[in-house]
């Protein structure tokens, strides 16, 4: 393990420990804080406690949410709104004001799913559409991505013949496998799938190949000692003891795939999301690629968290005893 | 004092095992081979253990009788010689030579119960059905007093437990020989002594081979047929192997005074402390 970690900037420990969020922080501190106080037993329930009769219901939880987790984010954006109001509210400004974006693309942000021609369908098909490349490439991605890190932190012998390969590999920007891609799938919609897949595949290969690099000698004696053949090795013991390493790969590697995603549309066209960004610059429409953005950054935000509380609950238990 | 090797009295040979040895370490030598030098850990080990007895190893530290415990499970290679297991050369490892490791090694991911059935499922596949290696799973976690935590996961129970779920899995594979890799090492004396009356129990009900890794002269005592002492590393060797002729089962309490009892455990303190002395020992004197 100890060569990949070292000079792996993108490795980090198994999924609890990546960098969180802003929000992520504010929900541990408040669950730390706002924890209810365990329920006093029956028989001291009638001295009163100094906490007895603040036993929180629902309802007051509920407040309590509102006050810590969405007051604070919802003033805060009502503030950046405001200064962006009065930065642009000039008629000479470049740039569009909040209430002109809501003038000008009030049907985009009203109506995800409008279709009223070929090219004019709401944004939400748009996203759908994206998001259909980004499964194929992400999902292939993770399965050949584990089974290569699997390969890698196996074997010796793979990892010294590999492992230069992909460190050299891992750099290239997504967009300049495009050209490449192009030129061999001679489409446009494969070779975004594969700029999503050489994106997504170096995390997912490099913390598979930590985390198995990690399984502890005492697993795999038992493994030993009970002849496990290699595919019950790895779906019994290897799997499982990677676990929270692979799933930090590949929370890693759908947050790639999204940034690739975006940035290949506009060079191939089509009908996804990065291309409407595209198209509406070309047509000034600076309003529609505002809003774009939000979508662009809210999908992004949910296939993030999605990716975590599917490794949260496929890992429940995995943490070392 | 130091009786000669005999073949132990209430181990009822099995089939199969016509006059070959049970189980025969065969001059054995291991050499680690790292970075360009070579370490002579084991040197000429030779002993033959009979079927159903108590075999403890003791040394210091260091003086390889890990390695000795791993080379019989398979899971090191000899540099030369051989274990022959009823006549059988080990050169892998297998569940007919199950280990207790020194930290239980139980897979944090499954509960108590799954660990077990890993363990069955995997070695009676075809040849028990699902029900009986359920039940088979359950009385292995009976013999040990686990069943009431069967469905908690390793995390969920004490060090002691742990060990015990460890020897369950390991009883539970059936094996010719348990290898117990300093199984109560890690326990407070208490959990110890309670563990070590389990073993004595489930030894004279089931009558396995077992090979025990211990550096405490107590518990080698009390649980073995024979202790096999071992002298100090580099190039270690068994120094000498004594028998321990106390009737079963054996009380803890009763043996406090017991002759036979302390005058062996005198002569394995004479052994570790004043003929081979651990290597820090001397210096510091």
């Amino acid at each position: 393990m100890q060569h990949l970690a070292v000079r792996e900037p993108l490795v980090a420990t198994p999924a609890g420990a990546l960098p969180s969020t802003v929000a992520s922080l504010v929900e541990a501190d408040t669950r730390m804080t706002g924890k209810p106080k365990p329920a006093a037993p029956a028989t001291v329930a009638s001295t009163v406690s100094p906490t007895g009769d603040l036993r929180p219901n629902a309802a007051m939880r509920f407040v309590q949410w509102l006050g810590t987790d969405v007051v604070p984010p919802l003033l805060v954006v009502l503030a950046l709104l405001l200064i962006w109001e009065l930065a642009c509210a000039s008629p000479q400004s470049s740039l569009p004001a909040p209430t002109k974006i809501w003038a000008e693309a009030k049907d985009l942000i009203l109506d995800p799913f409008f279709v009223a021609g070929p090219q004019d369908i709401g944004l939400g098909w748009r996203v759908l559409t994206s998001l259909q490349r980004v499964a194929i490439g992400f999902g292939l991605a993770a399965i050949v991505g584990i089974a290569l890190g699997a390969l890698v932190g196996q074997s010796q012998w793979a990892m010294r013949g590999l492992d230069p390969i992909f460190q050299v590999l891992r750099t290239v920007p997504p967009l300049a496998w495009l050209p490449i891609s192009l030129a061999a799938f001679r489409d446009a919609n494969p070779s975004a799938i594969f700029v999503i897949f050489i994106t997504a595949i170096w995390p997912v290969i490099i913390n598979t190949a930590v985390g198995i690099r990690n399984i502890p000698q005492d697993y795999r004696n038992v493994a030993q000692v009970l002849r496990l053949n290699q595919l019950e090795f790895f779906w019994r013991i290897m799997v499982p003891a990677a676990a929270p390493y692979m799933f930090t790969g590949l929370r890693i590697g759908i947050g790639l795939s999204w940034l690739a995603i975006v940035a290949a549309e506009m060079l191939t066209g089509g009908v996804g999301i990065g291309f409407f960004i595209w198209d509406a610059w070309n047509s000034s429409r600076l309003s529609d690629i505002v809003v774009a953005l939000v979508y662009i950054g809210v999908v992004g935000f949910v296939l993030d968290r999605l990716v975590a509380w599917v490794g949260q609950i496929a890992t429940r238990g995995t943490a070392a005893s | 004092m130091i009786a000669p090797l005999q073949t132990v009295s209430h181990s009822a040979p099995r089939p199969g095992s016509t006059g070959q040895p049970f189980l025969k370490l065969d001059g054995i030598d291991k050499t680690f081979m790292r970075g360009g030098t070579s370490t002579n850990v084991l040197k000429d080990i030779n002993l033959v253990i009979g079927n159903g007895e108590y075999v403890s190893i003791i040394g210091h530290s260091g003086c390889g009788k890990s390695t000795l415990l791993n080379l019989i499970a398979g899971l090191t290679p000899v540099t030369s010689g051989a274990v022959l297991l009823e006549g059988q050369e080990v050169n892998e490892p297998g569940p007919e030579r199950a280990v207790v490791f020194q930290n239980h090694s139980l897979l944090p991911w499954l509960t108590v119960y799954e660990n077990v059935t890993l363990a069955v499922d995997k070695v009676f596949r075809g040849i028990k059905s699902k029900s009986e290696r359920h039940e088979w799973a359950l009385h292995n976690l009976g013999l040990v007093n686990m069943l009431h935590a069967k469905d908690r996961r390793p995390s969920e129970i004490s060090g002691g437990m742990k060990q015990r779920v460890g020897i369950a899995r390991a009883l539970a594979m059936e094996p010719k020989v348990l290898l117990l890799d300093e199984p109560f090492g890690a326990l407070d004396a208490l959990t110890r002594a309670q563990l070590q009356d389990s073993v004595m129990e489930i030894h004279a009900r089931l009558g396995n081979t077992v090979i025990m890794i211990t550096h405490d002269v107590d518990e080698a005592v009390l649980l073995s047929d024979r202790i096999v002492m071992m002298t100090n590393g580099p190039s270690a060797t068994i120094g000498e192997v004594l028998d321990i002729k106390i009737e079963r089962p054996r009380k803890r309490l009763d043996l406090v005074d017991d002759h036979t009892y302390v005058r062996a455990r005198a002569a394995v303190l004479e052994f570790l402390y004043a003929r081979h002395k651990a290597p820090g020992l001397e210096a510091a004197e």
